[in-house]
């Protein structure tokens, strides 16, 4: 039904918007392999400091905000206009 | 510090919030809001997720596992900032459907089943009996930290006793404003801004303590990394299952926390808010977490060995002499302990009351209607339960006696409700979801949660025996808590973590596969898991409350708008107003549903005016009435529409009688006047002639000639007569027909001989075919002749040719015969070729030497009678005339 009234492509605000939600969506995705990093780190505390841990997971933090801060005004504004299929598929 | 100040500090401040709070609430109900609606607000409000666990145990944390207190922030961290993902939906279903508690969202979305209610809410409140129990020795624990510190120990409350003041005000203060008034929407203006307002505290608190340490101890930010890289927190060192599982379970936690739920669901104004939240809250929690490592690592560098690392927040400034930090940093700790216990224990006591009280109520007194009756139930309900999970709080504290670590207390709570997060995912991701599913996810879920992490943290011999720890349930091996089905070398936490979310959720999976969802679950999962598809939009009456104006046009829509104008302006005048906007009382409001419903149904008023005012969930029951009122509506109006069209019908009928009868009456009429005209020429002129001859003395010439005149007339009068009385005959089918078998050819031929006494001053060329008039017909001759005698008579009148011709043609077709009669004059003009066959009608008075005009007339009403046709042939260069007669006319019946 829906679906079909559809168009296969869409007009270049639009698309921008459909690519900011994938942005978005993936944000998570990526902050969360980031996170789980330092499993992989050696495991001998003689090769690192405990310093340089605190930097990176707040340097991450930081990063994680900033893009988080970046992505929202245009979803917000994307979802107040109207465009509310934002689940499916383009 | 004299103990005396502290006290003084402490309820001069919840005297300050009390104020906040009753200042929101009055500003709030006059509608004035403003920016405490603010996405800033909403940010702030978000911060109860940071408890005194994280106030002060994150410290301890840090001292004891190093880097692996960050867990707690990375989940919150990673739902955030992926907030498209979950939190949108949540928002938005939680708005559109008017869910009022996580208990109220699983009871929804799996076909509002109480019982799934009652099982969500029993869990919230086992799983946050400890929690509010940690609260409160958070509190204890720093009044005691400053009661050992004071030199004059005079005045000094016992632990027990602080505990039980601090319970009892934390319970005078959520109940003053959190069971003010009873809204539907569970907003809580005051109580939110308040907990905003403690949330600056404690983020202000433990940023000016983490300063104090970093520039003021430590000396310098480069200083104090050396110092965390020559402390003992560098042994620390990352345990993969421990950082990903509590990863896990914060992320879980922070959605189905009760508390989180409230204000980030239910309390949320609007859902852009959430927007500037997804990077906002991340942010607040970086700012708590950002100093948690360098007090942890001075004050395990300074205070003497054996001190508690979890009151490090106040300990490390009273050591230092700070008594001023020391007590910011005690109002941050009790803030954070604060603000978690009102907000729990309001979403707990809705849950309570509207999953288990209410329903009881309902059914042992089913004639309880709704009304002010049930609202003071709810009420008190809710009073009850606050105070009673604020007891139950004070009881676990009081039998545990406060020992236990304060952060294995939190992830044991966490994991208590991140039992919900199976079948609240399943529920808005998964249509297939079912009831049936999510309370055997849950109730494994609860079960095992219980028996592997909740009862032992009680320790061994307290609940569970230590032979059960030992060798398992009824000694089975593998049923050991900590060690089920084998796998006893996990650590206690992930353990349970992953045995009850995996068995959770398996449960959940099967028994929705296995299952048939009901029809009230089914539809509630279409709302839920389509929420953006739907066609309900978003509520844009987030006020919660009606404006009149907007009841007045949606009034006008459905009454009209005079009698909705009158309504409002009765309404205002017996509230004393003038105009038309009253007052949105419940007595204005139930009357206009009233009188709304007389028109669109009780379900639709009541759906559409709780719309409006904010009041009332549409629930599913509602839109199915709606939807059996409509089908009603639908029958009765399909039954008028074919009434009416039944009755359009008759009107066309009856419209069409009666247009032909004015028509009959005006040729009536015509008929009449045409009559009496060609009567009264032949009379006038034989009444004129008559006259003249009785005079006398005439000349016996002139009275032969006159004579003469007067028989024409009269045989001019006659044949008219004749003529008439033939139609009329015709006309009314009563002729008698003197059926023979006859030559065509005699007929035509009869026919040209008689006609030539009309005009016999004219010569006919005339054109035939003779062999094809040798054909018999079975008809009446002598009427068949008159209609030739009329045609060729016509021809040799009205053709102007020169040269006038006839061509008569015969074919035949069929079982007819059709002949065309042909002059080469100019023919008939087209505007008067639909008249010719009517009666009197006359193309020209040149030359109506002839009869009356009733030639063509009458034949028309032979060759009906004698089961033939007659019509005007166009385009044959003249006048054509084309009879139709079939070969053999059958005698009639009748």
């Amino acid at each position: 039904m829906a679906r079909s009234r559809r168009p296969l492509f869409l007009a270049r605000a639009p698309y921008r918007r459909r690519r900011l939600r994938d942005a978005a969506r993936l944000l998570p995705v990526f902050s969360a392999l980031l996170l789980i990093l330092p499993l992989l780190w050696p495991a001998d505390t003689a090769s690192r400091l405990t310093s340089g841990d605190v930097i990176y997971f707040f340097g991450l933090w930081v990063l994680m905000i900033l893009a988080a801060a970046a992505f929202a005004p245009g979803l917000q504004s994307g979802d107040q206009s109207g465009d509310q299929s934002g689940d499916e598929e383009d | 510090m004299p103990f005396n100040i502290l006290v003084a500090a402490c309820l001069l401040y919840v005297m300050f919030l009390f104020l906040v709070a009753f200042i929101v609430e009055r500003r709030a109900s006059a509608g004035r809001l403003g920016w405490l609606r603010s996405p800033l607000v909403y940010t702030l409000s978000l911060s109860i997720y940071c408890t005194a666990w994280t106030f002060y145990g994150a410290v301890g944390y840090a001292a004891r596992s190093g880097l692996e207190f960050l867990t707690i922030y990375f989940g919150p961290t990673l739902v955030f900032i992926g907030w498209w993902w979950l939190l949108r939906k949540l928002v938005r279903i939680g708005r559109q459907h008017r869910i009022t508690s996580i208990a109220d969202l699983i009871s929804s979305r799996y076909g509002k089943s109480n019982l799934l209610g009652v099982i969500v809410t029993v869990m919230a409140v086992v799983a946050a009996t400890p929690y509010i129990a940690l609260q409160l020795q958070s509190v204890v624990l720093s009044f005691g930290v400053f009661a050992s510190a004071a030199p004059d120990g005079d005045v000094r409350l016992g632990a027990d006793q602080t505990a039980i003041w601090v319970a009892t005000g934390l319970a005078v203060f959520t109940i003053l404003f959190g069971t003010r008034n009873l809204d539907a929407k569970e907003q809580h203006h005051g109580i939110v801004t308040a907990i905003a307002v403690e949330a600056v505290v404690k983020l202000v608190a433990l940023i000016a303590v983490g300063s104090f340490v970093v520039w003021g101890i430590a000396g310098g930010v480069a200083e104090t990394i050396a110092r965390i890289d020559a402390s003992d927190l560098a042994a620390w060192q990352v345990q993969p299952g421990r950082w990903t599982g509590l990863i896990f379970l914060s992320a879980a936690a922070v959605i189905c926390l009760p508390r989180m739920f409230q204000v980030m669901v239910v309390e949320s104004a609007d859902e852009g808010h959430l927007a500037r939240a997804s990077w906002a809250f991340p942010l607040y929690l970086m700012g708590m977490s950002l100093f948690i490592v360098p007090i942890a690592v001075i004050g395990l560098e300074r205070l003497p060995a054996g001190s508690n690392p979890d009151m490090f927040v106040l300990t490390l400034p009273l050591a230092e002499g700070q008594g001023a930090l020391a007590m910011l940093a005690f109002l941050g700790g009790f803030s954070s302990a604060t603000s978690m216990v009102i907000v729990e224990s309001i979403a707990l006591a809705t849950m309570i009351s509207n999953h288990i009280v209410i329903p009881l109520w309902l059914r042992l007194r089913p004639t309880a209607g709704a009304g002010d009756d049930l609202r003071s139930v709810v009420l008190m309900a809710r009073r009850l339960a606050i105070a009673g999970v604020l007891a139950l709080g004070y009881g676990y504290y009081h039998i545990s006696g406060g020992s236990a670590a304060l952060a294995a207390i939190g992830l044991i709570a966490f994991l208590g409700v991140a039992q919900v997060l199976p079948a609240m995912i399943g529920g808005i991701l998964w249509r297939g979801a079912t009831k049936v599913g999510a309370a055997a996810g849950l109730l494994i879920g609860f079960a095992v949660w219980a028996y592997t992490s909740f009862l032992p943290s009680f320790g061994p011999d307290a609940v569970l025996s230590a032979t059960i720890f030992a060798d398992g349930l009824f000694g089975i091996g593998w049923l050991r808590p900590q060690g089920l089905f084998g796998t006893g070398g996990m650590d206690p936490m992930i353990h349970a973590l992953f045995w009850s979310l995996t068995l959770n959720a398996t449960a959940f999976f099967v028994g929705s596969v296995l299952t048939f969802p009901g029809p009230v679950e089914r539809l509630q999962g279409a709302a839920f898991v389509n929420v953006f598809e739907g066609p309900v939009g978003p509520q844009r009456w987030a006020k919660g409350r009606a404006e009149p104006e907007a009841l007045l046009v949606m009034a006008q829509r459905i009454l009209g708008e005079e009698a909705a104008l009158s309504q409002f302006q009765q309404a205002a005048q017996a509230q004393g107003k003038a105009g038309f906007l009253p007052d949105p009382t419940p007595a204005f409001l139930d009357g206009l549903e009233a009188r709304l419903s007389g028109s669109v149904g009780a379900a639709t008023a009541h759906a559409m005016i709780s719309q409006l005012v904010g009041r009332a969930t549409v629930t599913v029951e509602d839109l199915m009435a709606v939807a059996s009122e409509s089908a009603q509506i639908m029958e009765y109006s399909a039954q008028l529409e074919s009434q009416q069209g039944e009755l359009s019908r008759t009107a066309g009928a009856l419209r069409e009688a009666n247009e032909k009868l004015m028509q009959l009456s005006i040729q009536k009429d015509a008929f009449l006047s045409q009559i009496s005209h060609e009567l009264r020429t032949p009379m006038t002129s034989i009444r004129a002639f008559s006259e003249i001859m009785t005079e006398g003395d005439l000349p016996p010439e002139m009275v032969a000639k006159y004579g003469a005149i007067i028989q024409d007339e009269a045989k001019r009068l006659t044949r008219l007569l004749d003529d008439l009385l033939d139609l009329s005959v015709l006309e009314n089918g009563t002729v008698q027909l003197n059926l023979t078998l006859t030559s065509l050819q005699d007929i035509i031929d009869k026919a040209l001989t008689a006609a030539r006494q009309t005009r016999p001053e004219r010569s006919f060329l005339v054109y035939r075919d003779t062999a094809s008039e040798a054909v018999f017909l079975r008809t009446d001759a002598d009427r068949l002749t008159q209609v030739f005698i009329n045609l060729i008579s016509n021809a040799r009148k009205y053709c102007d040719a020169a040269q006038p011709e006839l061509r008569i043609s015969v074919r035949q077709r069929g079982g007819r015969i059709t002949v065309d009669v042909t002059d080469n004059g100019r023919g008939i003009p087209k505007e008067a070729q639909g008249l010719i066959f009517e009666k009197f009608a006359r193309l020209s008075d040149e030359n109506r030497a002839g009869g009356a005009g009733l030639g063509l007339a009458i034949c028309r009403e032979i060759m009906t009678n004698l089961g033939g046709a007659i019509a005007y042939l166009p385009g044959q260069g003249g006048a054509g005339f084309r009879v139709t007669v079939p070969l053999r006319l059958e005698k009639l019946a009748a």
